[in-house]
């Protein structure tokens, strides 16, 4: 087989099963694309011995005829996710070194289910920003490139996670996604990227942002792909109280189902202005596609949408306050000595954090405090429940939701880097799901006249991945998207 | 009963509030699985969990929740079937995640009360504002090294319940007897082993003084109280602090102060400026914890009797009075071994040895109940021996004495040594005649008017009889061959 890295997962099982290849052809494939494709930073740590490993051992198992979901498949780990043994730092300076005793659920599920471990990959500090520019270990690049060659943001916080997907340095990947942070950098590198359903997927071992809208999701160059992988990340998990036990439908066998019958939403507030008109023409390309496959497209309305933004930025720094006050320099980790306990403290979190993390702890400590609380944080749990009743409102009528997955294509690396306020708007049409707790999914669905690719978003009901996965494939056919990216490994360029 | 304080401007009245922080008995942690158990080596019972590693979750332990349910129900209080955990953020180097799970808007429980005792049997209601689960801190001990301090998270994420009281105590009296009832209940349900010298119940107090029926004045609060006594010094010293000020023309400020055990004084922690802003949130980790009315009913018919209802059936149908019946219930193994006891024998009587003669011997020789040589049925038998008239009671404290050091049954060393009582009245008649026949001077003393000799003439035949004559025999002859010849 010449061209490992032109199959996508679904074809790679085949093949491997066929015997056709082995894991460790193809995962030799994939540890020298990673290195083909270092220019682009989406690796932190490239683990090559353990994953030719890990691939010897599922070849064993395709011989044994006991291969699993996954088996032989070559799969990225966003830096996020606790690994056993392996350098886990959510891209964090204050977590440099810090080797974890214990392997996330999700992974865990990846690696039960026969799954192969390339590494780990770039995002921005604790999961906090929309561009992959807040690193510790310096900016993520998307292989995707414009007319002038500049290089471009892949999206954030999952970054390395998307970049190495488009880039086919990775198979597959994982991500988590707070505010749009798998849905956004999919639909910057051409990819399909899915939050599941708060609850779905166990937070337990990845590296907590906003505990309460942090989900993880898969990267995948398809949209069966996706299914597939998230099949096997999906679990009821005890050690994770937020943890669903509905049953997960069938998700692989949802995604040619096609749309025939179904009600899709047209949210009129996503129509904001400033928009990119190519981004509002490739939206309503994506109605005409689903309406041309026997849906019926409705329009709906979310009134709350604009409050989506403010709530967001108040609840999730708030969380994120606390749920980093762990990182004292106490017990792992970074330590900058001082004199007294308050001064380690202070030297070590100045020292350890990045500036949006920083700016972030400040946010959620001024949200939280005595005098400020009910006017911030407790009014944005009120807008919170707003946005869910719309939701909840809408999906009396609907069975998922169209909207574009951003409001523009992916910008320069550097560009918005001073303006934190115009970097928030990237999250603007993601944020929702999250403050619901919604599954969405974000979906390739063409380019700009400039060859960047545009994403489209389908959000449907808790726990109604199937529905997501049955429109995105209807998406995906009918766009038949088939342009590859400049930088990627094994391509022309 | 007054409790006012004489100041030298006129009276004052103390008003108390307690914060008591009770250890849940239980196998595990409140959010860990890591073990609860007192004494192990440093660190040794510390989870992933408690350590606060990057990822780790918290999962609630029901049977601590249970617990907390338990305690809400003996102190007669409002079960919340929706409760909610929130942060209470603070940074300190033995709080590993930077905050506390704690309950602050949503507690487990609600509105409640305690009946306490008073030594002169007298009874005062004192309300229960709330009971919170909530996770303990590690320890940090600074002894360890001349420049650096270390760090214990045994106790980290052990399950504390916060038991709140009204300001409704009226002196440091008070506040012990409150203590004390409390600890007495969480030992009877089984929900705290109430062991104050472990830690496993301290008391934060709240005092502040006011002139009678006057406004409240400012209070303080006193934190991390280890025992009984410490709790009444530190009111004492507060009370007659406060006073001094005010009479001096000062105010007092609102701060939290700490005890010196070795000056029996109180001095400033931290100022109200200066406290914490702790930024309390729901966690966002854990979801409103639910418990049902169904489950609450399962844990209150299994509840066990508690003191309060046993002291009500010793005072109502044994008879005892308030002291007798408040010592006996203030343990659960006390009230039993008293029921053991008191099975079919005079309860008033058994009472009275055990409160009077056990204890004392108990307290004497440093033994506690649980290792009492005199088994409870023992104790039964030796008063059933008095009440049959087998042995007097003066004979009887000679045998508790010969039990209590050799743990033998009383018939049988009343048997061995021959001190079954005389009831003989031929025998005792010869005794007194003997008695009369070698004091006619007293006799005719008697005779004469000096009716109280004749508690001289008994003294005189017991010692005679060697104490085995019975009592009311000897009283009933003599008195009748002294008035009626």
């Amino acid at each position: 087989m010449s061209d490992l890295l032109g199959l996508n997962a679904v074809a790679a099982r085949e093949a491997l099963d066929k015997k056709a290849i082995s894991a460790v052809e193809l995962t030799t494939a994939y540890l020298g694309a990673a290195e083909a494709t270092a220019g682009l930073n989406n690796y932190v740590a490239l683990t090559a011995d353990h994953a030719l490993a890990m691939a010897a051992e599922s070849d064993k198992r395709i011989a044994a005829g006991a291969a699993g979901l996954l088996e032989g498949l070559p799969i990225g780990v966003k830096d996020l996710f606790c690994t056993k043994g392996i350098s886990s730092t959510a891209c964090s300076n204050i977590l440099k070194g810090f080797v974890p005793p214990y392997e996330s659920t999700v992974t865990a599920n990846l690696w039960a289910a026969g799954g192969v471990m390339l590494g780990k990959l770039n995002c921005d500090e604790f999961a906090m920003g929309s561009g992959n520019e807040n690193s510790a270990f310096g900016p993520a690049v998307n292989p995707w490139q414009g007319k002038d060659k500049v290089d471009l943001v892949p999206g954030g916080s999952s970054g390395g996670s998307a970049s190495a997907v488009a880039a086919r340095s990775a198979l597959l990947a994982t991500g988590t996604d707070t505010g749009g942070s798998i849905r956004q950098p999919a639909a910057f590198c051409g990819v399909v990227g899915l939050k599941p359903t708060y609850g779905r997927c166990s937070r337990w071992g990845i590296v907590a942002f906003a505990s309460s809208l942090d989900q993880a999701g898969p990267f995948t160059r398809t949209v069966a792909d996706n299914a597939l992988i998230m099949t096997a990340m999906a679990s009821h998990d005890a050690k994770d109280s937020t943890s669903t036990q509905t049953p997960l439908q069938d998700l692989i066998g949802a995604v040619g189902d096609g749309v025939k019958g179904m009600k899709i939403g047209v949210p009129k507030e996503y129509g904001m202005d400033g928009m990119d008109s190519e981004v509002v023409t490739l939206w309503e390309q994506g109605q005409a596609w689903l309406r041309d496959a026997g849906a019926e497209l409705i329009d709906v309305s979310l009134p709350h949408t604009k409050y989506a933004l403010p709530a967001y930025y108040i609840i999730a720094p708030a969380e994120a306050s606390s749920n980093l006050a762990r990182y004292d320099g106490v017990r792992y980790g970074m330590r900058v000595d001082a004199e007294t306990l308050d001064g380690m403290y202070e030297a070590t979190r100045a020292a350890g954090f990045g500036e949006e993390v920083q700016r972030r702890i400040m946010i959620g400590t001024y949200v939280l405090s005595a005098g400020y609380y009910d006017a911030y944080y407790l009014k944005a749990q009120k807008v919170r429940r707003l946005i869910k009743g719309d939701f909840d409102e809408a999906f009396q009528t609907v069975d998922a939701l169209l909207t574009p997955a951003t409001p523009s294509a992916a910008f320069p690396v550097g560009r918005k880097i001073d303006d934190p306020v115009t970097n928030f708007l990237n999250d603007v049409f993601t944020v929702p799901a999250n403050l619901a707790g919604l599954p969405g999914i974000a979906v390739p669905g063409g380019v700009t006249s400039d060859g960047l690719p545009l994403g489209l978003q389908v959000l449907g009901r808790p726990f109604d991945e199937a529905s997501l996965y049955r429109v995105a494939g209807v998406l995906e056919q009918a766009a038949g998207f088939k342009m590859t990216p400049a930088r990627m490994a094994g391509g022309a360029a | 009963m007054s409790d006012l304080v004489t100041g030298r401007t006129g009276d004052w009245e103390v008003v108390i509030g307690l914060e008591v922080h009770a250890q849940v008995s239980s196998n595990a942690k409140l959010f860990s699985g890591a073990s609860a158990s007192f004494g192990s080596a440093p660190n040794e019972n510390v989870s992933l969990v408690d350590a606060a590693m990057p990822g780790m979750l918290p999962v609630i332990n029901r049977e601590c929740v249970y617990q907390a349910i338990r305690t809400g129900l003996g102190l007669k209080a409002q079960i919340n079937l929706t409760s909610v955990f929130d942060r209470k953020n603070y940074f300190y180097a033995d709080l590993p995640q930077g905050y506390q799970i704690s309950q602050f808007k949503d507690p487990i429980v609600g509105e409640g009360s305690l009946r306490i005792v008073m030594a002169d049997g007298s009874t005062r209601d004192i309300g229960i504002e709330r009971l919170h689960l909530e996770q303990d801190a590690g320890k940090s001990m600074h002894d360890q090294h001349p420049t650096k301090s270390y760090i214990d998270l045994n106790r980290t994420g052990v399950a504390l319940m916060e038991i709140v009281s009204r300001p409704d105590m009226r002196s440091a009296a008070e506040a012990a007897a409150y203590v004390r009832k409390l600890r007495s209940i969480l030992r009877y349900l089984g929900t705290c082993d109430g062991n104050m010298e472990e830690g496993s119940l301290r008391a934060d107090v709240n005092v502040s003084v006011r002139r009678p029926n006057g406004p409240l004045g400012t209070r303080t609060e006193t934190k991390n109280l280890n025992s009984l006594r410490f709790i009444q010094a530190a009111i004492d010293y507060e009370v007659a602090r406060q006073i001094e000020i005010i009479e001096d023309g000062g105010a007092i400020d609102q701060e939290t102060r700490l005890f010196d055990t070795g000056t029996g004084t109180t001095r400033t922690m931290r100022s109200k400026e200066d406290a914490h802003d702790y930024r309390y949130f729901p966690d966002p980790d854990l979801l409103p914890m639910i418990v049902t009315q169904d489950e609450v009913d399962a844990l209150a018919s299994a509840l066990p009797e508690l003191p309060d209802d046993i002291r009500d059936r010793l005072m109502g149908e044994y008879g005892l009075s308030a002291y007798d019946a408040s010592v006996i219930t203030e343990e659960r193994d006390t009230a039993r071994y008293y029921e053991a006891a008191s099975d079919g024998r005079d309860r008033k009587l058994v009472a009275n040895w055990m409160t009077v003669e056990l204890f004392g011997a108990l307290n004497k020789s440093g033994k506690s109940l649980e290792n009492c040589p005199i088994s409870p049925e023992k104790l039964g038998e030796l008063v059933g021996l008095i009440s049959d008239g087998t042995i007097s009671g003066r004979i009887a404290k000679d045998v508790f004495a010969d039990m209590f050091e050799t743990g033998k049954g009383a018939a049988a060393i009343v048997d061995e040594k021959g001190l079954k009582q005389v009831s003989d009245s031929g025998a005792i008649e010869t005794l007194i005649d003997q008695v009369l026949a070698a004091n006619q001077d007293k006799v005719e003393d008697y005779r004469g008017g000096k009716d109280k000799l004749f508690g001289f003439f008994v003294g005189q035949v017991m010692k005679e009889s060697g104490g085995q004559a019975n009592p009311s025999m000897v009283n009933q002859i003599l008195r009748s061959k002294l008035d009626g010849a």
